[in-house]
């Protein structure tokens, strides 16, 4: 059953005040809060279990390495992978993406073709236009429209034999759209070019299915599902985490070591140099735990009811815009109100404890498409409610007071 | 003639009227509207201050070995917090300016817009200003 009162009192931090005032949350696109039952794996983890992974004979490292490798079983598991050596482990969905990107800088060739969406995140454009840079490879792009939607149609004309990679992510960061990925990887592999998902912002919402998908790689972040920062994962297929070369060399990734040649460890070792984020890796695997015991079923259904509350909320308020009104949308609300710059409401429902994004997001292509310069992002999360969101219309005709 | 720190103590003491921060905006938003506005002229993509989330302009001349500054922004209270710099920093030698420190904004409640993470550029304000004094001293030695 889904019980907002005990899920609300697993987090610690939302009864918090800022400001003097009861801290209102509602900027989990940018990171979500982290309930005891992963705080607790954290503190466990040091209070007992510290120890090197994968090399130790002793039994701390043993007890680690089992907690570490349980988590990879439980993120495969989750994402219904093939294998659980297709998950690496890595600092976030930003190193999952450049660990592709530099894999294929030796695999690309000039006049091979990038495809990436309108809808992206600096973190899915830059590593590619440095990828472009490097090898000749030249970047594509999938328009959006007013709508905030992906214009798909487009695609076929875009797609081609020279496409090798198409990026696009599942979920938009600044506005919410949920993108038809099926229909993009299933057109992409039919010109044979490969597919990458930045699932950072569906994961919260959306349990992924790799292997329905049928998606060549996936990337998220532990810390936009209830995990800690600085930890993430790279889903790839395994033949082709086979072909792709190591991103750092270092220990743990390696088979045999001579001054001559170094032999490779397989999969996921190959990618992983280095002594990981242990805790966070555990602690990853806890944060899945959490949100199945809730399950992503009622977690959609009450965020959803949320989405379409503070929708019709917000609406009410005069001169209030919201960007994104894909038919298709996860909990988040991009929204201006007319003469008004976006900073100037951020600061004042900060000092009302009330916390949501302002700017651009990450997405300046997308607020150069509307011709804004930014927008106030307000992001739900299942342990919010609708007091929550009177409390940040109120707060909002306040500002507007205070602003107009 | 006023020196900074006496303008500093005229901004301490008016802020403490203050009760409560609605109170602090409020005003800050009444100051960002008597904001001496930059001209159109060096409204420029060049004098726009690097990280801001809000646009922000500021220009510095001489006038009688003293810097007068103006300037503009595209939000309200950015605005405003321009407006209690310049009110502070303007008719001023640079040499007064440069030996000058910033504590006041502690002192009048918006130690939050010093934090890096406000993006408001506060401090990158207070560092143009001051390259604005080190450039005129420079061609004022």
């Amino acid at each position: 059953m889904f019980d907002i009162n005990k899920i609300r009192s697993d987090f610690p931090i939302l009864s918090r005040k800022v400001n003097g005032q009861p801290l209102i949350y509602f900027d989990n696109a940018a990171t979500s809060q982290t309930p005891n039952q992963v705080i607790d794996v954290i503190t466990d983890y040091y209070t007992r279990l510290n120890s090197n992974i994968h090399r130790g004979v002793h039994k701390l490292s043993q007890e680690a390495t089992e907690a570490y490798e349980g988590a990879r079983k439980k993120i495969q598991q989750h994402f219904n992978a093939a294998h659980t050596h297709e998950i690496i482990f890595t600092a976030g969905t930003t190193e999952s993406i450049n660990l592709i990107a530099s894999g294929y800088s030796s695999m690309l060739k000039k006049g091979d073709e990038l495809v990436i969406s309108a809808l992206e995140h600096h973190s899915n454009i830059v590593p590619w236009q440095m990828l472009c840079e490097k090898t000749g490879a030249e970047l594509k792009v999938i328009p959006m429209t007013q709508k905030g939607t992906l214009d798909i149609n487009i695609l076929d004309s875009i797609l081609g034999n020279k496409t090798r990679l198409v990026f696009v992510n599942h979920v938009s960061n600044a506005l919410g759209t949920v993108n038809p990925i099926k229909e993009i990887i299933a057109k992409a592999h039919n010109v044979k070019a490969e597919v990458l998902i930045d699932g950072a912002q569906a994961c919260p919402h959306i349990k992924a299915d790799l292997q329905s998908l049928d998606v060549d790689y996936y990337v998220t972040s532990a810390h936009k599902l209830c995990g800690p920062t600085g930890v993430g994962m790279l889903y790839g297929k395994e033949a082709l985490l086979n072909k792709l070369p190591p991103y750092q060399g270092g220990g743990e990734m390696i088979a045999t070591v001579t001054f001559e040649k170094t032999t490779y460890a397989d999969l996921p070792h190959k990618f992983e140099a280095g002594t990981p984020n242990i805790s966070g890796g555990i602690a990853f695997g806890a944060a899945l735990d959490y949100m199945n015991d809730i399950g992503f079923e009622a977690i959609s259904a009450y965020e959803a009811e949320l989405l379409d509350y503070a929708t019709n909320a917000l609406k009410e308020l005069p001169g209030l815009k919201i960007y994104g009104e894909a038919p298709e949308k996860t909990a988040v609300i991009s929204f201006n109100i007319e003469g008004i710059h976006p900073y100037d409401i951020g600061s004042i429902l900060d000092q009302m404890g009330i916390a949501v994004r302002t700017g651009h997001h990450c997405a300046q292509p997308i607020m150069d498409y509307f011709e804004i310069p930014g927008t106030i992002r307000a992001s739900f999360s299942f342990y919010n409610t609708k007091e929550e969101v009177d409390r940040l219309v109120e707060g909002l005709r306040k500002a507007m007071k205070m602003l107009q | 003639m006023e020196t900074i720190e006496d303008r500093q103590k005229e901004v301490i003491e008016e802020f403490s009227l203050f009760e409560d921060w609605m109170q602090r905006y409020e005003h800050m938003i009444e100051l960002g509207k008597s904001l001496p506005l930059i001209s159109k002229k060096h409204k420029t993509e060049d004098n726009i201050i690097k990280g801001c989330q809000s646009k922000v302009w500021i220009h510095a001349a001489l006038e009688k070995d003293q810097l007068v500054f103006t300037a503009d922004s595209d939000a309200i209270i950015t605005k405003g917090i321009i407006a209690i710099l310049i009110r502070v920093f303007s008719n001023q030698h640079p040499k007064a300016i440069l030996n000058s420190n910033t504590n006041f904004i502690d002192q009048i409640g918006l130690k939050e817009h010093l934090s890096p993470t406000r993006a408001n550029g506060l401090v990158s304000m207070i560092k143009q200003i001051k390259m604005y004094a080190v450039a005129y001293q420079t061609q004022l030695n």
